[in-house]
């Protein structure tokens, strides 16, 4: 050896990680070695405070089990697949039982910190960092089941706006799983694991993924940034009476009881031409400003927006075509939840992103409290000048279930 | 057709399972077996109804789903108890079973019976798993679909029975060559009805 005394053991895991500087470093001498990998060393913590401890994001656990599916009120987690399926020929109400028992028994071990029955990769079930899997029901699942009757109304195909440009490759489905956790590689093995229980029964129809800020990044409860750089989500019910009004049908049979739905619409947005617009254009288009989300009669962002209110010019400072002016609700019962995701394609040869958002609406009701909404949003958002919907799909989430139960007995038992 | 003996064929190794069962057997005429559950002190297939009242417990079981032919299930036998136990047979209504193990043949992992039956040892668990010991369905009478949940009946060497449920899963992996020929007779072995006559009972 010619290192000097101060050597430590040089373990596989440093030559992989910080250790490789002090490798690089080795023809300099000893000496150089440890400087370097002080220096390496110390370098993380100069941005934190003190000594940062590392959270445990890992083994944190959501519950799977209970009267409402999770997933849809949890704190949105960093990463999301969305996987919709289409089932295959002759995939009835039996069928369908044994479907989701197998994918909720997947579900609540993978949940749980635990593989999968017949986990082939067993070591990626050990880190759940927060997964939630979510099941919904499109149209297609009651009718193949012969349970049309106990579809909600509301889970239909939406009416076409005039601002659709929808793709059959991000839209429709008969059975959506939703999987989110605060670690990429973990969504990709539920995926997996999900995927592949699901394969006798369906087909793939779409993959949507998506992220958000990474865990620890922000403090929980923070609103999510799209990509146009917006906080998206500031309307949102708050938790508490307010989330539960808007989310959950809160009576009638035990197949709508604690069920929501949902509407995911694969939404475009081109950065090419939102790069062209100025700051004050941007924060007049959305009607919020783009630092704090605060209306452009506020300051903060849960203020209340003064749609009356005027400027010098006489014409209002909230513009009546702005985002916020169009989507507004007070009324909890008319509100929805905005749980959305970013995504990221690859850019094309010329530079131009493949960027939008995976915007995710829950409600009670969909014809109560999104359609409106959407309708006024498609009539006259400016938004829509940057924004194109390029898949759409709905979908029921039916009640939660208990220990030994699975996931839609209630709609198909 | 195979012969009289034991499902496992050697002398040998039926001794060593009268051996196992018969310490069994004396742990439980001593009525010190504090492992056994009241019910399940009684052997005997009048005793298997109850899956509570184990010998053994079994975690996690599974079934490859397969339309025909073969398949096999899975899991994790845990004894709880201070000896050794055997399972010497395993009964399902839709296939014959054997009891089986993955071994190196020139060079190649093949699978084939396991002689003697699969052993777990006191206080601790021994793996069914793809790529190890198993139980094998030899011929589906039906398709073992995704999702359907199929009983099977351990026997023991001491002849006590147990039944427990396992799930059908969707599975590829772990596709080891069979060498049905290897070793032991088993061609045209119709498992379990003989292995519940084992030289245990």
């Amino acid at each position: 050896m010619t290192d000097t005394p101060t050597a430590r053991p040089v373990s596989r895991r440093g030559l992989l990680t910080g250790g490789a500087l002090a490798a690089g470093g080795a023809l300099a001498g000893g000496a150089a070695i440890a400087t370097t990998r002080t220096d390496g060393a110390e370098r993380p913590d100069t941005v934190g405070a003190d000594a940062t401890p590392v959270a445990n994001v890992g083994g944190l656990v959501e519950p799977f089990h209970g009267a409402r599916q999770a997933g849809v009120a949890t704190e949105p987690q960093a990463h999301a697949s969305f996987v919709a399926l289409t089932l295959r020929a002759g995939v009835d109400r039996t069928a369908l039982a044994r479907m989701l028992r197998l994918l909720t028994d997947d579900a609540v071990r993978l949940t749980q910190g635990k593989p999968a029955l017949a986990d082939t990769e067993a070591e990626l079930g050990l880190l759940p960092a927060r997964l939630t899997v979510t099941f919904g029901f499109g149209p297609g699942l009651y009718r193949a089941a012969g349970v049309d009757d106990r579809r909600p109304a509301s889970v239909a195909d939406l009416p076409s706006f005039r601002v659709d440009r929808l793709q059959p490759a991000w839209s429709g489905g008969d059975l959506l799983v939703q999987i989110c956790a605060d670690d990429a590689i973990t969504v990709a093995h539920a995926q997996r694991v999900l995927i592949k229980d699901s394969r006798p029964f369906a087909t793939v129809r779409w993959v949507q993924q998506g992220f958000r800020r990474g865990p620890g990044v922000e403090p929980g409860g923070h609103t999510q940034r799209n990509l146009f750089g917006q906080l998206d989500g500031t309307a949102n019910p708050r938790p508490g009476i307010g989330l539960d009004t808007a989310l959950w049908v809160p009576d009638g049979p035990p197949w709508l009881r604690d069920s929501t739905t949902v509407v995911i619409r694969r939404i475009s947005m081109n950065m090419e031409t939102w790069d062209l617009l100025g700051r004050t254009d941007r924060e007049l288009a959305i009607g919020r400003r783009l630092d704090s989300g605060a209306p452009l009669t506020g300051t903060a962002e849960h203020d209340e927006p003064d749609f009356a209110a005027t400027g010098p010019d006489g014409l209002t400072v909230i513009p009546d075509f702005s985002h916020l002016t169009r989507a507004h609700v007070t009324d909890d019962r008319l509100k929805i939840l905005r749980r959305p995701y970013n995504y990221d394609g690859a850019p094309t040869a010329q530079g131009h992103a493949d960027s939008g958002l995976i915007f995710t609406s829950y409600q009670a009701d969909i014809a109560r409290q999104y359609l409106p909404i959407q309708r006024r949003l498609a009539d006259r958002d400016l938004l829509n000048e940057w924004t194109t919907p390029i898949g759409s799909a709905v979908f029921a989430i039916p009640p939660g279930c208990r220990p030994g139960g699975w996931v839609g007995e209630q709609v198909l038992a | 057709m195979r012969t009289a003996t034991s499902p496992f064929g050697s002398r040998r190794r039926s001794a060593v399972a009268l051996a196992t069962a018969a310490a069994l057997v004396a742990v439980g005429a001593a009525g010190c077996s504090s492992s056994d559950s009241p019910s399940s002190a009684q052997s005997g297939p009048s005793a298997s109804a109850s899956a509570v009242a184990g010998v053994v417990t079994i975690r996690d079981p599974w079934v490859k789903a397969a339309d025909e032919g073969m398949t096999a299930a899975f899991g994790t036998l845990v004894n709880d108890g201070d000896t050794d136990v055997t399972v010497t047979g395993a009964t399902t209504d839709v296939s014959s079973m054997e009891l089986h193990e993955m071994a190196m043949k020139d060079g190649t992992m093949v699978m084939r019976q396991k002689q003697g039956g699969i052993v777990i040892k006191a206080r601790s668990t021994h793996a069914l798993e793809p790529g190890g010991d198993h139980l094998m369905l030899m011929s589906l009478t039906r398709p073992v679909q995704a999702g359907d949940e199929l009983t099977f009946t351990l026997t023991f060497a001491d002849g006590r029975t147990q039944q427990f449920s396992a799930v059908a899963k969707p599975f590829t992996g772990a596709q080891e060559s069979y060498a049905p020929g290897h070793g032991e007779p088993m061609t045209g072995m119709s498992a379990t009805p003989e292995m519940s006559t084992s030289p245990a009972s």
